[in-house]
């Protein structure tokens, strides 16, 4: 049942891929949030291929390892490593963000392999608390993954499940924060300042660990040291950079949710081509 | 003969308190089934589920003071295949944590069991933070939920029941003031049914109706009963304990002898049951006199849940008034 472990460099080759697919489906449904699934795809990369024990082949397991991610928003990244992992069609992307298709612009249920409804920010962390009470009253091997946008962290109800992750000791849980330190109306410190930040979750009772989240090599050794600490939920500060990869959107807030003109798309899948993105 | 009424009324209504039942079921489901939870938010003393953690200490979860993370954390334990009670006073669930039901609950069909202690104005001298005369508004509005209001121990022990063996959101809903046992005769069987979607008729009459919901139907059916004493008249009175789906099929069958019809709720006349019973009987052609009772869109006043009810009319006498009003 145990899903096989992909190589670091067949992952770095999928990383291309999978942002060249975001672009080319971004492109065709003129929406998406493409500055934000491009900095936040390497972690889907390394936790569905190398991480994760879920697959379209154990998916009614209860005992399956557990997905939720709260920037629902960048849904593009997910859609494509879900595509890939092979729980639905390639093709079906045509239809993204099209009058009635399924695939919206956030998770939803309705599409194999996503777990929760998410896109209201500060949802998914208390949900992966009640999976990883529910998988240790279980003693299920399951294990609780999430993915936060650094914005979402200034919604109140994260904490609030910061200190329940902690006083329940959820040592199967990691939250793995995609921090490229933009957000819609400027930078986090412009914004809400979030800094010190490990200092802040560790005073909440969480082991912290500082990654290059771009780097596919640097994600796979520290989600392989998962749990961070017995008895502590993990968090992870994946420190990556907002439209990775396409030079002209990197680290530029115009591309929260910009979509590319037919030249600037152009551009984008040559640079992808191209790349050498680890 | 008043003074012996009177007695009678105490001995039917000192029965307990809706919220003590649900403490009982839910203990007797627990000890049945291990996935049975009961997720509480600093909650366990006023939802009377001090003896459940006592004996369950595996299956309680208690976030803290924290509504949004009540919710949310239900919500993941429900999407586990666990039973999940998540409990709070209705004037923080509904509000603080609307979000989460709306999202984390109803739109993720994450199967919790919402259960709004203290409702409507249980909690009456602690003021307008503590009423819940919101919640059917915004419930009703939100999709994939089933709202269930129990009048009486009776219909409180069969819903919680139900609730867990539903596969889909639920909100409940209940007061801590004692109700009886059952409005009707405890052996009327054909009376004392419980099927969520039906409306339960505990009285009959033909020249009026009152179509209540929870702590409102014994009021209603106190007020039918002095009808019938001091007037000759005879009401028939509904506790329509499923807020939604609402059952119109019978409201429908009620509306269609034209005689009037009130409806009664601890809630805002706004949103609630009785604009949900108007909108089925006008955009169904029927024209009965009809008067929504509940709390008007005002600043509420203050005091016991009875004071606060006798100022609004959803009394035996204020309610038996609006009938004769209505009538005339």
């Amino acid at each position: 049942m145990k899903r096989e472990k992909m190589e670091v460099d067949l992952m770095i080759e999928k990383s291309v891929e999978y942002r060249r697919n975001i672009i080319k489906y971004i492109f065709n449904a003129k929406a998406g949030h493409t500055g934000g699934s491009l900095s936040v795809v390497d972690i889907l990369n390394v936790l569905y291929n190398r991480i994760m024990n879920v697959s379209p082949e154990n998916f009614d397991s209860n005992e399956r390892d557990r997905f939720v991610q709260s920037k629902g928003h960048c849904v593009e990244a997910l859609y494509v490593v879900l595509a890939d992992q092979g729980f639905f069609p390639e093709e079906d992307l045509l239809t993204l963000c099209k009058f009635n298709s399924p695939y919206i612009g956030h998770p939803t249920k309705y599409i194999p392999g996503i777990e929760q409804n998410t896109g209201g920010l500060g949802h998914g962390l208390s949900i992966c608390c009640g999976n990883a009470i529910a998988a240790k009253k279980d003693n299920s091997p399951a294990k609780v993954y999430t993915v936060l946008g650094d914005g979402e962290m200034a919604e109140g109800s994260n904490w609030e499940a910061f200190m329940l992750a902690a006083h329940y000791k959820l040592d199967n849980l990691c939250a793995i924060l995609d921090y490229n330190k933009l957000q819609i109306s400027g930078s986090n410190a412009e914004v809400m300042a979030l800094e010190p930040l490990d200092k802040k979750l560790e005073a909440f009772g969480w082991a912290v660990k500082h990654v290059d989240g771009n780097d596919i090599n640097a994600l796979t050794e520290t989600l392989e040291s998962l749990p961070f600490e017995d008895g502590k939920p993990s968090f992870v500060i994946a420190h990556t950079t907002k439209g990775k990869g396409v030079s002209y959107m990197e680290n530029n807030l115009k591309w929260h949710h910009g979509v590319p003109s037919e030249e600037q798309y152009k551009i984008a899948m040559d640079e992808l081509n191209l790349a050498e993105i680890a | 003969m008043a003074e012996i009424m009177a007695n009678e009324k105490v001995k039917l209504a000192v029965a307990k308190a809706n919220l003590e039942t649900f403490s009982e079921t839910v203990q007797a489901l627990a000890a049945q089934d291990r996935d049975v939870l009961v997720v509480t938010s600093d909650s366990r003393g006023s939802g009377k589920l001090v003896p459940f953690g006592q004996k369950f200490p595996e299956q309680i979860v208690e976030i803290g003071i924290a509504e949004q993370n009540l919710v949310g954390v239900a919500a993941g334990l429900a999407s586990m295949g666990k039973k999940t009670f998540a409990v709070s006073p209705a004037c923080f669930l509904t509000a603080r944590s609307l979000e989460q039901i709306k999202n984390d609950v109803c739109y993720s069909d994450n199967a919790v069991n919402l259960v709004g202690i203290s409702a409507g104005v249980s909690y009456g001298a602690l003021g307008t933070t503590h009423h819940s005369l919101h919640d059917f508004a915004v419930l009703r509005a939100i999709n994939n939920v089933t709202i269930i209001v129990p009048a009486d121990n009776f219909e409180t022990e069969e819903a919680i029941k139900a609730a867990a063996a539903m596969d889909s959101p639920v909100y409940l809903r209940f007061g801590k003031k004692n109700m009886p046992a059952s409005i009707c005769s405890p052996d009327d069987l054909t009376r004392n049914n419980f099927t969520v979607g039906k409306g339960r008729t505990v009285r009959d009459g033909e020249d009026l109706t009152f179509l209540a919901t929870g702590e409102a139907v014994w009021p209603a059916y106190e007020a039918a009963e002095k009808l019938a004493i001091e007037q000759n008249i005879q009401a028939k009175v509904v506790s329509l304990h499923t807020i939604k789906p609402l059952d119109s099929e019978l409201i429908k069958e009620i509306a269609s002898n034209g005689s009037p019809i009130i409806t009664v709720e601890e809630h805002s006349v706004y949103g609630g049951l009785g604009e949900a019973v108007a909108s089925l009987l006008m955009q169904g052609g029927y024209h009965n006199k009809f008067k929504i009772v509940g709390l008007p869109d005002d600043h509420t006043v203050s005091g016991s849940q009875n004071e606060i009810f006798d100022y609004y009319g959803i009394s035996e006498k204020g309610l038996a008034q609006t009938a004769l009003d209505i009538l005339n």
